[in-house]
């Protein structure tokens, strides 16, 4: 199945990359952008028949590794 | 008295970390990441560099290396553990020191002398120096800028000019028994007039002063 993680850097945490990225937005004219954050997403090929099973593994492997709980949320959606 | 240095594939510090503790009297060792015993050990030095090249996170696969469960036991056991640049990253991952680190302010890699100021003299990186006493020490990182939303780490030393953005311009944070400690500056990179500054060595000297046999 396929798998994929949004990690989201919590909105209290600075971005750095967030706000470099939006200084280099609003230099190229784009001044309607009010603001950036930089996160990311992780997509896996998962062996698992049931959805609620992979994903209930998923967000086991965010809790241990993929996300850092002092600074990251998470969302899994396991594709249909 | 032995010191264990930890070598994690991809750091690269670790020959600079025994060359300064053997100089100032110590006895440390290279151990590599997937020894699993450190009983002939009575502290630990993980060194600074770019582990598992820093995929994921800084330290975030290292702190699963099977060294690290020895890790953890020596630092319940108030043994001294020093973590450097990469190491403090693991160390923050790991749990043993509150917080985490994100991007410098301003995305800049730093490679430079900082002076940072002795706030905290609680622990084994500072014991041998005065509250007050300014050092320069050399700075190498991208991820220095430590952020701890928990605001329970014990910061030991500060930056005098912010140069990353790390909270309360936090340097090296200890842990509240004092004997875990993670510095994002190279003590190691300040021990021979050679280097520029001897700095490093009031530092890495109290390390060597706090290790009690295990």
């Amino acid at each position: 199945m396929r798998v994929s993680v949004a990690i989201d850097r919590r909105p209290e945490i600075a971005d750095p990359e967030g706000t470099t990225i939006l200084r280099a937005l609003k230099e190229l004219g784009f001044g309607e952008v009010a603001s950036v954050r930089m996160d990311r997403v992780i997509h896996l090929e998962v062996d698992g028949d049931d959805p609620d099973e992979v994903k209930r593994r998923v967000e086991e492997m965010c809790k241990q590794l993929l996300a850092n709980p002092v600074l990251e949320d998470f969302v899994v959606t396991v594709d249909p | 008295m032995r010191t264990a240095v930890i070598v994690f594939p991809g750091v690269n510090c670790e020959h600079d970390v025994v060359y300064a503790l053997e100089a100032l009297g110590g006895t440390a060792d290279l151990v590599w990441h997937r020894d699993t015993d450190l009983s002939e050990f009575d502290g630990v030095v993980l060194p600074g560099g770019f582990a598992h090249g820093d995929a994921l996170r800084t330290g975030a696969i290292a702190r699963f290396s099977p060294v690290m469960n020895e890790v953890q036991r020596l630092a319940e056991a108030g043994s001294p553990v020093l973590g450097i640049c990469n190491g403090w990253q693991m160390l923050c991952e790991a749990g043993l020191i509150p917080g985490a680190h994100i991007a410098n302010t301003g995305l800049s890699f730093i490679c430079r002398y900082e002076e940072v100021e002795v706030v905290d003299t609680n622990s084994i990186l500072t014991r041998a120096a005065e509250a007050g006493d300014r050092l320069r020490i050399p700075l190498n990182s991208y991820e220095g800028n430590w952020v701890d939303p928990s605001d329970s780490g014990r910061i030991v030393l500060k930056y005098v000019n912010d140069p990353n953005g790390s909270q309360g311009s936090a340097a090296a944070v200890s842990n509240e028994m004092g004997n875990v400690v993670g510095v994002m500056p190279h003590p190691e990179r300040a021990t021979d007039t050679l280097l520029g500054s001897t700095d490093g060595n009031v530092l890495l000297g109290g390390f060597l002063e706090s290790l009690v046999p295990a």
